[in-house]
């Protein structure tokens, strides 16, 4: 693939929480447009790798990244850029499902408002809810607190808001672990619709769902002497069948972690 | 739980049981009597302020009492419109709530969102420490320290004045408001804030349109709460403010709260059954009254305003 076919880059990443290494020389390409899945063993590093995406690791006093992360060729950590600017284009779903206390309206509408939009906010409200597969279930309470909401709703919900500001890619750390499979169905489903208009990052400890989901896998590993490296990085198909690492065959095949 | 769970083999796990249980009642009901003991001296209270209150009302009118402007108790002409007392402990809570409002929530923003972690180490204790000072040393600090600048500010300030009391016991009132109001922003989780930076916010934007609406509820009653505080407050009053009822909103002059009522006719000689002495019960009746209804007025806008997370 072509250079200009990657949305992000990761060159040389890694991340320290005070001086323990958590993300170590990780070099990735994601692909514009498509979704790749990033799998491993707990702790190995995963969030904090998807949060440098969108420098949420900022909010984190303790951390520090070194190397860099191109989007569309600009260095995310170059010096000049404003990391509130870059969320606007870089969304986020979290592990669990975190919508305000406030109508669902409003949840939808919080992104375009603080962003300055002028437009037509009702619009903005119906598309993102529509394109987060929601509509049809909230359209006629708008104005009802999002908290009454269920667990896979609310998480629709959050898809929604992130979707509100046109984003351009999606990061999502186990969107679904808070879910029951049949949400959990849904929100896989939205998101390979998603995928056609969107770049979608998604952290999963569910190896199925990324072989079900995503076009692209990347294997990250700790051990006791290294901690968040990448082991392996391809298309999905091959590295669920015919991984080349090992480690990754253990992994997957569940003989490991 | 179930009949037919399996008994332990050994008598000693039955016995346990027993003893647990026989435990549980006897906290059970020692809690229940302490609450009752504080309903009852509540009640008590109550009791005795109605009773001797309404003696009060048997020698003068109650509308007059109630709509009345001017109160003159302890003079021959005697005369008794508490709005007087009123209006000056509506004014000096109305200027001490300007005062430590905004400041409060300010501070406490800057405490919960802004402060590194050692800044608010430091200054959570210091405020705490702010709110266990003795009013009469407040007291002192306005009639000795403030109101000597104010009248250098203005010489139509007079000595004993509503301005320098209701500052001081605004300065009184916020350490509470701040700490509170920070307690009530910092249980806000952390997962709020994340979703709103992750949309583009910036700090300000966390601060004002998500945390501060999502601990509203804890905010207001913080604010509810030293509203009371004022309302209630004796001492700062007593000193510096005068001793002077007076129906005015003119924060220069001499005037009296209702507290400061009830101090100075305690501390005098009026003999006990005299319509002197009733005036106090009518009052400090009224004052619980009115404090009952700021606490009632709390609890509906709490649940009101609540914004619940999770
Ligand atoms: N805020 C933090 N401060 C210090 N260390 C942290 C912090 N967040 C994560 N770490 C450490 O960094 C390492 C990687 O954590 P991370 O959360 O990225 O792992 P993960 O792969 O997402 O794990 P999981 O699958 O359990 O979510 C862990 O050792 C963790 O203890
Ligand atoms: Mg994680």
């Amino acid at each position: 693939m072509l250079d200009q076919d990657f949305i992000l880059q990761t060159r040389g990443l890694s991340v320290y929480y005070d001086s323990k290494i958590a993300v170590t020389d990780v070099n990735l390409n994601v692909a514009r447009n498509r979704i790749t899945s990033i799998i491993g063993p707990s702790g190995c590093g995963k969030s904090t790798l998807l949060r440098c995406f969108n420098r949420m690791n900022d909010l984190i006093p303790s951390a520090r990244v070194e190397g860099q992360v191109l989007f569309d060729g600009l260095d995310l950590y170059g010096p000049d850029v404003d990391p509130t600017e870059i969320r606007y284009e870089i969304g986020m779903v979290f592990q669990r499902p975190n919508p305000f206390p406030k109508s669902i309206y409003d949840n939808v509408a919080f992104g375009p408002r603080i962003n300055g939009f002028k437009g037509d906010m009702d619009e903005v409200v119906e598309r993102s809810l529509v394109r987060a597969a929601l509509w049809d279930e909230v359209k006629d309470r708008l104005k009802a607190s999002a908290l009454s909401l269920s667990g896979g709703q609310q998480q629709r919900l959050c898809i929604a808001r992130a979707l509100a500001v046109e984003p351009r890619v999606i990061l999502m750390d186990e969107p679904c672990s808070a879910l029951d499979p049949f949400a959990t169905l849904a929100i896989e489903e939205l998101m390979r619709e998603l995928s056609e208009d969107y770049s979608i990052i998604i952290v999963t400890h569910n190896m199925q769902q990324a072989a079900r989901v995503s076009h692209y896998t990347a294997f990250l590993m700790l051990e006791e002497t290294r901690v968040g490296f990448l082991v392996e990085f391809g298309e999905s198909r091959k590295i669920f069948t015919n991984p080349e690492d090992e480690r990754t065959e253990a992994y997957i095949t569940g003989r490991f972690g | 739980m179930s009949k037919d769970v399996v008994s332990p083999p050994l008598g000693r796990g039955t016995r346990n049981a027993w003893k647990r249980k026989f435990l549980e009642r006897a906290i059970a009901i020692l809690l229940f009597l302490s609450s009752f003991l504080s309903i009852l001296i509540t009640a008590g209270i109550v009791a005795v302020l109605l009773f001797e209150a309404i003696t009060f009302f048997v020698d003068v009118s109650f509308l007059e009492f109630i709509t009345g402007t001017r109160w003159t108790p302890l003079f021959s002409s005697k005369q008794f419109g508490v709005l007087a007392l009123v209006a000056g402990t509506t004014l000096t809570a109305v200027l001490a709530m300007v005062v430590a409002l905004p400041l409060g929530l300010l501070s406490a923003i800057y405490l919960s969102e802004y402060s590194p972690d050692g800044v608010r180490r430091l200054v959570k204790p210091i405020l705490e420490v702010l709110a266990g000072i003795p009013t009469v040393v407040y007291g002192y600090f306005a009639l000795l320290f403030v109101t000597p600048i104010l009248r250098g500010i203005s010489g139509d300030i007079a000595v004993f004045n509503a301005l320098s009391a209701s500052i001081v016991m605004g300065i009184m009132i916020l350490p509470m408001v701040s700490s509170l109001s920070e307690d009530a922003m910092r249980a806000v989780p952390r997962n709020l804030r994340e979703a709103a930076y992750a949309l583009g916010s910036t700090k300000l934007e966390v601060s004002t349109l998500v945390v501060v609406p999502a601990a509203l509820s804890g905010i207001m009653s913080a604010f509810i709460l030293a509203v009371s505080r004022a309302i209630g407050e004796t001492m700062i009053v007593t000193i510096a403010a005068g001793q002077n009822p007076s129906f005015t909103l003119n924060p220069f002059v001499p005037i009296e709260t209702m507290t400061a009522y009830i101090v100075q006719v305690s501390q005098g000689d009026a003999p006990a059954g005299s319509i002197e002495f009733k005036t106090i019960f009518a009052v400090a009746l009224l004052l619980f009254a009115i404090t009952l209804i700021m606490n009632l007025l709390s609890q509906y806008v709490v649940s009101r305003f609540r914004e619940e997370y999770e």
